[in-house]
């Protein structure tokens, strides 16, 4: 097993397979009466949040008390250097507090890659800057295989702001490893020209959304921060809306079967309309009780579990 | 005075032969009044001169002083460096200038020649007063507001005008500052990959044909710091056949390293403009040696270690050059000596208007020379670097060639490979 998860391209097919399996006896597990497995009973995760993220710090954290770690919550706002302690003065403060594991949350892209440098325990990336998100695609790759019983194969488009989504990248990654197809959608200034070249050579791209959906299998609905159209990305919320908005009309266009998903927070009206987000098609909330099996997953084999 | 024999030596790779160093000055015969020293195997070039070095004093003495980055330099072969205005106080008086100026006749161990910040505070907004600058006892020719592009085109142009009042010459670092609002690294695939905020190549490239162009209408001298990639190479490639008076420079480490490099997330890789791609590393070296890329210049930039051990978004952009520069110069060019001394000392002591450096080592020349050991290897080791800083790309790393002894003024700075102070 790995010792770290700072990236979704840290995991094979084998290594990802078996933690989408262990994800599913985990989930098993939330439909007894007590909850709790008392494998990592001893053992210390430190979720060191540095951005506000209730729902991944939250989801974290039931997933360790439900292996039963010792959960230590270190939420240090203020994430430049100029205020505050150093990211590696903190690194050495977990360290001598015996950290198994700490789950970092982070504006800054690759600020796991430092903190494994400077700790000898298990490094998980819970979210860096605009690079990685790799429990996130985990959880999503375990929703769409129970959703729809597979993942090699699978035709998944990823749709808005690729550019700034560490959602994306961890998904591209991780999807291809596992065989599905991804197909990347939004308006050429959020989706960078050498996306494929960089992240994996069979993704593709496409402008035109209602032209990709009847094919898809899965759409994966971005969140898209208002503050992009500040820096020109796109004109406006509402020709956002209308040129890659998710609603009811472009729902039709997707096959009967297929999926919608969105990793959360949504812009309600902006991405995705409300009538879609509370479809029967939406695996939004699933999605949230899936991140829980996920991530006692990832704890669990990566502190030493036994699948 | 002191007087030197140094007995078989390669002058520019030529064969073996003595070199006489008198009271400053290369003489004609030994009288045997001098101390020898055995030059087998070593290979004699002018000192090197650096256009593009950060000293960090007055403001960060904790990062470099004038005197740790000169001591710095004279390991690495240079007889005079350029000193850049970026400093707390910026150099945008002569009050300052003539302080670094003064700063390094005391450390005595290469000639650190001031640059002048062009605008005031570095800020882009109005002219700092060059010609006090220039008539100081630093007596400034480069003007540079290094570490930010002199953005604004109109003041740009009558930066070029006004200094060809005392032959002076504007060193642009050249980044259109709002293609690179928030940039951490190369735009390409790379930073795509990792999710860092890209500079892109563009950036460089649009303020390089600017300013040749502007350079062209008012007829003055352009220096481009730090080219980084195969397009600015191209717009100056054309700027430099149509007769326009640029000369540009690049670094030893954007002729070495790219910019995978970041992957690892280590801040000692981030510098400004960042590393980049393979084939912009080859359109350098090809340009270096073609002669549209004029001289290596190390862009030594000392950095704290907190400011570099951090996450990368929080870290400086910089790393050292100046102990290093020969050796990947070596490694990138070859014994190729003529060009060597033309790349690093006589073309840069020519554009900085150094006259006693970059000279040959003729009889009556000023003794500025640095002595190679070009069949040594050595182990970067970050702590035996002379300079105050740590923040070398290359620890750990073997480098070819090896410096034995840099001379100023006929005075040793460098012996055996150490400082003479």
């Amino acid at each position: 097993m790995i010792k770290h998860l700072r990236s979704a391209g840290d995991l094979d097919a084998a290594t990802a397979t078996l933690i989408l399996d262990t994800a599913g006896e985990m989930a098993a597990l939330a439909g007894r009466e007590v909850k709790k497995l008392p494998t990592l009973r001893g053992r210390t995760v430190v979720n060191l949040f540095y951005e506000d993220s209730t729902r991944t710090r939250i989801s974290f954290e039931a997933a360790a008390k439900r292996l039963s770690a010792d959960v230590i919550n270190f939420s240090a706002k203020g994430s430049s250097v100029s205020k505050g302690e150093s990211l590696k003065d903190t690194a050495l403060t977990l360290q001598a507090m015996g950290a198994d594991a700490v789950v970092i949350r982070h504006s800054a892209s690759g600020a796991p890659h430092r903190l494994s440098s400077w700790v000898d325990g298990s490094v998980i990336n819970a979210g860096d800057g605009t690079h990685e998100h790799p429990t996130q695609a985990l959880l999503d790759a375990y929703t769409m295989r129970s959703r729809l019983g597979r993942l090699a194969g699978l035709k998944v488009a990823i749709v808005g702001d690729v550019l700034h989504s560490r959602v994306a990248r961890s998904n591209i990654l991780l999807l291809t490893t596992l065989g599905a197809h991804v197909t990347l959608v939004g308006p050429p200034t959020l989706i960078p020209n050498d996306v494929a070249a960089a992240l994996s050579p069979a993704t593709k791209v496409s402008y035109d959304l209602d032209s990709v959906l009847p094919d898809m299998d899965v759409v994966m609905m971005l969140r898209v921060q208002t503050e992009r159209m500040q820096d020109s990305y796109f004109p406006s919320a509402r020709e956002y809306s209308r040129r890659y908005g998710l609603d009811l009309a472009r729902m039709r266009r997707l096959p009967e079967h297929a999926i919608v998903m969105h990793p959360g927070p949504m812009n309600r009206g902006m991405e995705i309309t409300p009538e879609v987000a509370d479809s029967s098609r939406s695996t939004i909330v699933e999605q949230v009780a899936n991140g829980v099996s996920a991530r006692m997953a990832v704890l669990y084999l990566l502190l030493g579990g036994k699948a | 005075m002191t007087r030197f024999l140094i007995r078989n030596v390669s002058v520019l790779g030529g064969a073996p032969s003595d070199l006489v160093l008198h009271d400053g000055f290369v003489a004609a015969a030994a009288d045997g009044s001098e101390d020898v020293i055995d030059g087998s195997g070593l290979v004699v070039l002018p000192g090197l001169v650096d256009l593009h070095t950060h000293l960090r004093e007055p403001g960060r003495e904790d990062a470099e002083t004038v005197e740790t980055g000169s001591r710095a330099a004279a390991l690495g072969g240079y007889t005079a460096v350029c000193a850049m205005a970026n400093t707390s106080p910026v150099a945008d008086t002569a009050g300052v200038v003539e302080q670094v100026w003064r700063l390094g006749r005391e450390a005595g161990l290469v000639d650190v020649q001031p640059i002048g910040a062009v605008t005031v505070g570095l800020a882009g907004r109005q002219l700092a007063e060059l010609g006090a600058m220039a008539t100081s006892a630093a007596t400034v020719r480069i003007f540079s507001d290094d570490g930010f592009c002199v953005g604004d085109p109109r003041l740009m142009r009558r930066a070029l005008e006004y200094v060809k009042a005392f032959d002076g010459i504007i060193a642009q670092h050249a980044e259109e500052p709002r293609l690179t609002e928030g940039a951490q690294m190369h735009e390409g695939e790379v930073s795509t990959r990792l999710g860092l905020t890209g500079w892109p190549a563009v950036a460089e490239e649009a303020i390089i044909a600017r300013d040749v162009l502007l350079a062209e209408h008012v007829g003055s001298r352009l220096h481009v710091c730090h080219v980084s990639t195969a397009g600015s190479v191209e717009v100056l490639r054309q700027a430099k056949a149509r007769g326009v008076r640029v000369t540009a420079e690049v670094t030893p480490h954007h002729l070495l390293l790219t910019d995978e490099l970041a992957a690892s997330y280590d801040p000692v890789y981030k510098v400004n403009p960042p590393l980049r791609t393979a084939s912009d590393v080859a359109a350098l070296r090809e340009a270096l040696v073609e002669g549209v890329i004029d001289v290596v210049a190390t862009d030594h930039a000392p950095h704290a270690v907190e400011d570099k051990e951090c996450e990368w978004a929080y870290a400086r952009p910089g790393m050292l050059g100046l102990e290093t520069a020969f050796s990947i110069v070596l490694s990138v060019l070859g014994e190729r000596w003529e060009l060597i001394a033309d790349r690093m000392s006589r073309t840069p002591a020519r554009i900085a208007g150094l006259t006693g450096h970059g000279t040959d080592l003729a009889v009556g020349s000023p003794a500025n020379l640095t002595l190679v050991d070009p069949s040594a290897r050595r182990v970067v080791d970050p702590g035996e670097l002379a300079s105050r800083s740590r923040n070398t790309p290359y620890s750990g790393t073997t480098l070819p060639g090896r410096i034995v002894a840099t001379f100023l003024r006929g005075e040793p700075t460098v012996l055996d490979g150490k400082a003479v102070k």
